[in-house]
């Protein structure tokens, strides 16, 4: 049943001409998701609508509004400065929001159980931690009191652990892990308290390509499985294609919003940026071209140039992945 | 026996000082321990050291008016962390530039209460026990104030153990999490400069950072988990302050014969030589010990 503290998915109004996209709106029609979960049955977790954040004066966001369903996953997309970073801090509430309102099913009273895991996280190599101790603060770290282990924490960790493929690395201190290593900890750290929202801050960041593709499968896989609703933010799309059901596609403080196909659209995107925007299809990559007209392009914003990315593919038949 | 005597001196068991400051100095060592390492943790080591700096102020303070330095200490350490508080330095850098400030006004303060003190007394005597402390000193009447500024520092200690810990992994996932990251930081402030406090009371208020960092640097090479590094710092530092009273003790019979060296000499040297030994263990030894499955 429908959580009652949340407005049910948009219901279709009709009449939206294709390419109309209203930007800053949740997108109407057919549920575009690759899934086949009749819409019904999806319970929403997020709902976002109408959200402004001012920072140091500034409107970093305005008007941002989209939900996600139960199982979803979304891609947060955005170049550097966008606001990616601050939208998620605004769904936490570790933000304030100037406008709009964010709600997370379960919110009701008490804090919601969201899973964060923050762009960066910069560790000493000497922290008398380990992997498993960040995964069982995951559970308890909000807890008063000292912790008394018990063989059902223990396992629990260990599952933790074994569903981010993280097991072998339970021992090691948090600081040693490398950047890729880490990413998974925190993952599992963020799936210890049970939530139904997950948010990820640029995962794939410092990930090569083999490990990024492999950490959102990881993430595409939970959130079918356990039915997680899963947000991360990346500047770049590609790795996301063909898994991200949604889309909340930032620039310049305002959003494009809705099924993926709906908004990575030349139409859609250069409503949103204010000048004609390019997507083209290459080599199965999407590749955003944005123009040179754009008020603050420094040539960065365009999400990467196919030729050196793909470059730097490693030859499958050498890394042996599928 | 005679290897017995060459290290307790005779009469070190029966001396009623000796035996007081056993007991004090680990009562002291084992509440700076676990908040040490959680200093070092949490990146407030300098902090630390700050509190030791504005406890000089207090105990000369004390020293001036005729009341019991530790007075001194305990107010002047929990004015330094209300004003860190109040300044309200949540970032890391932020904290160093805040614990600066505060450190460097009273250091200037302290400066010249010493100079006061000393030049209407006569003697730096009361300065010298203040800034570089004597645990044999350490008069009886002192042990309400021992128990009250302890007992609290490792309650809290307890209490906020589980988002302690993951606040010094990442304020970030604290503030995720729900911790009131505001609430246990202030918590544990309280909880450093009592400790700082009982540390200048038994090794002195310039020095008392030593004990409180020292043996938590150490044991942190030495466990790979909290609970275990915070034991380690616990053994380290009762053991240097015993071997310490051992050897100050011992030392009324090395040159000048009959004065005895310093207490704290000996405290600091020993905390010092552990962290040394325990640095060249941990370079010696691979980064990272291949983890055992599951086990
Ligand atoms: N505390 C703050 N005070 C003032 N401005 C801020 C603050 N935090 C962020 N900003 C500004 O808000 C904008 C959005 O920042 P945000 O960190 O959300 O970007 P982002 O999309 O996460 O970027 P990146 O890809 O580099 O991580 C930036 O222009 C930044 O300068
Ligand atoms: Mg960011």
């Amino acid at each position: 049943m429908p959580d009652p503290t949340l407005p049910a998915p948009a219901t279709p109004t009709g009449a939206a001409p294709a390419g109309a996209l209203p930007i800053g709106a949740v997108p109407t029609g057919a549920d575009a998701g690759r899934r086949t979960t009749p819409p019904g049955q999806r319970l929403p977790v997020l709902d976002v609508e109408g959200l402004g954040v001012r920072l140091g004066g500034r409107q970093v966001l305005s008007d941002v509004s989209f939900h996600l369903c139960q199982g979803e996953v979304a891609g947060l997309i955005g170049s550097n400065g966008a606001g990616k970073t601050t939208l998620l801090r605004a769904v936490l509430g570790l933000t304030p929001v100037s406008a709009g309102h964010v709600s997370v099913a379960g919110s009701r009273g008490r804090r919601p159980p969201v899973g964060y895991v923050p762009q960066k996280v910069v560790l000493d190599p000497d922290l008398p931690i380990r992997a498993r101790d960040l995964v069982q603060l995951g559970q308890d770290g909000h807890r008063w009191g000292l912790p008394w282990p018990s063989a059902a924490k223990r396992a629990a960790t260990e599952e933790l652990l074994a569903g981010v493929g993280a097991l072998h690395l339970a021992d090691a201190r948090v600081g040693q892990l490398s950047g890729g290593e880490l990413q998974r900890v925190l993952v599992a750290h963020a799936l210890a308290g049970g939530p139904r929202l997950l948010l990820l801050d640029e995962p794939l960041a410092n990930l090569d390509l083999r490990s990024a593709r492999d950490t959102v499968a990881l993430l595409d896989c939970i959130a079918r499985q356990q039915g997680i609703a899963v947000l991360m933010s990346t500047h770049d799309v590609n790795p996301l294609m063909g898994v991200m059901d949604r889309v909340v596609y930032l620039a310049g403080g305002r959003a494009a919003t809705g099924p993926t196909a709906d908004v990575v659209r030349s139409d859609v995107l250069s409503s949103l940026y204010g000048h004609h925007v390019d997507v083209l299809h290459a080599h199965g990559r999407v590749i955003v071209s944005i123009g040179d007209d754009a008020h603050r392009d420094d040539g960065c914003d365009a999400v990467p140039a196919s030729a050196g990315v793909l470059a730097d593919e490693p030859e499958p038949s050498r890394s042996g992945w599928r | 026996m005679s290897v017995l005597h060459a290290v307790f001196a005779p009469g070190f068991f029966s001396n009623g000082p000796v035996q007081a400051a056993l007991v004090m100095g680990a009562v002291v060592a084992l509440v700076c321990a676990p908040v040490g390492v959680l200093a070092v943790l949490r990146g407030q080591a300098f902090a630390g050291h700050a509190f030791a700096d504005i406890t000089s102020t207090g105990g000369s303070a004390a020293v001036l008016l005729g009341i019991s330095p530790v007075l001194g200490f305990a107010a002047s350490a929990a004015a330094g962390a209300a004003s860190m508080e109040g300044l309200g330095a949540r970032q890391r850098g932020d904290r160093d530039l805040v614990t600066g400030t505060v450190l460097g006004g009273a250091l200037g303060l302290s400066a010249l209460l010493l100079y006061l003190s000393t030049t209407r007394q006569g003697t730096s005597g009361a300065t010298v026990s203040v800034l570089f402390g004597s645990i044999f000193a350490v008069s009886a009447a002192n042990w309400p104030w021992v128990l009250s500024l302890g007992l609290p520092a490792l309650a809290v200690v307890a209490a906020a153990y589980r988002p302690l810990l993951l606040g010094s992994v990442s304020p970030e996932l604290a503030a995720a999490r729900g911790v009131r990251a505001r609430l246990v930081s202030a918590m544990y402030l309280g909880a450093l400069a009592a400790s700082v406090a009982l540390s200048a009371l038994t090794i002195g208020a310039v020095l008392s950072t030593a004990l409180l960092v020292g043996p938590a640097a150490a044991a942190l090479g030495l466990s790979s988990r909290p609970g275990r590094a915070m034991a380690w710092a616990g053994a380290i530092a009762v053991v240097s302050v015993w071997a310490g009273i051992v050897l100050a003790y011992d030392s009324y019979s090395w040159p000048p014969v009959g004065r005895g060296w310093p207490v704290s000499f000996f405290v600091v040297a020993l905390v010092t030589a552990f962290y040394a030994v325990s640095r060249a263990g941990v370079r010696r030894r691979p980064r990272r010990q291949p983890a055992g499955r599951g086990s």
